[in-house]
């Protein structure tokens, strides 16, 4: 189908595009990135904003740049510049590898990281990857901006600490010394995925210092997985270790089953790819000494 | 809610466009139906099956979930755009030589992404082929002629830039 007639603008600043948000509180309106989910979503006809503030015109949104040891990424930066940026690859490897694993290149060319942030597609690999690192988003709204952290910003399927006045301007991701990964099921390359998980493993000695450990598909947000940090930290970095973090990653957990996958199946591929993902950023972390 | 034309200006196979658009035109109904070029074809028009796909400033993307608004400003190329002179592009002619296609819906969207890989990387692997072309989907051929059909374009097209420097 073909979207629904909506009224646009192309803001140049941010202050604009946010007091369009709130101009036009009545017709619904919607931040436009990149589109890549907005728009399926609109000739489905699942989605009708009455307004469209399309972003591609507001300056300092895009980019990738050091701030310290974080990196701070532009709302507007594609996926597409995430996946070949040397800095990403340097600073927040997890996030390129994640970012891998998002469609096709064609999708990632477009698709942009705040957008999918925002978006909050509890399948979606980014804010996986975010939520392992510990990001903070950037938000801005009438009153100026604000830092969340995307633990607090991921507040269901579809779902964050978004407000309606406010637009999602940049994600500042801590820089990690050590192990990452990003491994994932889904049903066909490219796909979302059934299950992912993300890995952080900082070694010290022959000991795991600090670990994070970050699922989707096992709950209605992204989640981390605190029990199994937990039974890692201090641990040396061997199977008994890893196995006991993945038994203690799904612990509790009440996936909701669906048509992909039913709870039993979500819980063996969690505890599976927790597994996984812990033995290669291990064994990425004792290579990087 | 009224939904006003909005005027865009672009370059589309090398040519300056100018239009006023309503902001709901998706991109490929504008390539389409406003300027009459029907290469790129619709198919699901939910971004999955690729056969829409045109280079937005050389890189590949989906005119089924991209407005013609977003489009504004950029360089657009589409299947049209591939022959020069009334001869084929390599890519072209490979696929006509290669059985690289059979029906054709998936062509237009294929040559297109075809052209990024190369671009990004001018001596792929069979696989890298493989992999890079999942992105659209081809109901008939099997992919193999296809990844056959690329591979040959790269060869003649990395030969054609060694005779010209």
């Amino acid at each position: 189908m073909k979207p629904p007639p909506f009224a646009y603008a192309a803001p140049e600043t941010v202050a604009e595009a946010v007091r369009l948000l709130t101009e036009n509180a009545e017709a619904e309106p919607r931040v436009l990135a990149g589109g890549q989910s907005l728009i399926p979503l609109m000739n489905f006809r699942l989605a009708k904003p009455g307004y469209l503030i399309d972003l591609r015109k507001v300056a300092g949104l895009n980019g990738i740049r050091r701030e310290g040891d974080a990196l701070v990424v532009g709302a507007m930066t594609r996926m597409a510049e995430l996946e070949r940026s040397p800095e990403v690859a340097m600073a927040a490897p997890l996030v390129a590898e994640a970012v891998g694993l998002v469609a096709h290149t064609p999708i990632r060319n477009r698709a942009t990281v705040g957008g999918s942030l925002a978006h909050a597609d509890p399948a979606a690999e980014l804010p996986c990857a975010a939520l392992a690192l510990d990001a903070e988003l950037v938000a801005v709204g009438p009153a100026g901006p604000r830092t969340v952290p995307v633990a607090e910003f991921l507040n269901g399927p579809f779902t964050t600490a978004l407000q309606p006045d406010e637009i999602l301007t940049e994600i500042r991701l801590p820089a990690w010394h050590g192990g990452h990964a990003f491994v994932e099921y889904a049903r066909i390359h490219a796909n979302f995925a059934v299950v992912a998980v993300a890995a952080l493993v900082a070694l010290d000695g022959g000991r795991i210092r600090r670990a994070a450990v970050a699922l989707t598909g096992v709950a209605p947000t992204a989640i981390r997985a605190g029990a199994a940090e937990r039974v890692l930290a201090g641990a040396a970095g061997g199977a008994a270790a890893i196995a006991a973090a993945a038994d203690a990653a799904v612990e509790g957990l009440t996936p909701a089953g669906d048509l992909h996958a039913s709870p039993a199946t979500r819980l063996a591929l969690a505890r599976t790819y927790v597994r996984r993902a812990l033995a290669l950023a291990i064994s990425r972390a004792q290579n990087e000494r | 809610m009224a939904s006003e034309a909005h005027p865009i200006s672009l370059t589309v196979n090398g040519r300056p466009v100018a239009a006023s658009v309503e902001p709901r035109r998706l991109l490929v109904d504008f390539l389409r139906e406003d300027l009459g070029l029907i290469g790129a074809h619709i198919g699901c028009e939910q971004g999955v099956c690729g056969t829409c796909t045109v280079l937005l400033n050389g890189a590949s993307i989906r005119s089924c979930i991209t407005f013609a608004v977003q489009a504004d400003g950029a360089e657009v190329s589409t299947v049209e755009g591939l022959a020069s002179h009334g001869e084929l592009h390599p890519l072209q002619d490979e696929f006509s030589d290669k059985q690289g296609l059979q029906c054709g819906y998936c062509t237009p969207g294929m040559l297109m992404r075809a052209c990024e890989i190369l671009a990004q990387n001018p001596d792929p692997t069979l696989t890298q082929v493989r992999e890079a072309i999942a992105s659209n989907l081809c109901r008939c051929t099997g992919y193999q002629f296809i990844a056959e059909a690329v591979l040959a374009a790269a060869a003649r097209m990395r030969e054609s830039k060694e005779v010209a420097s």
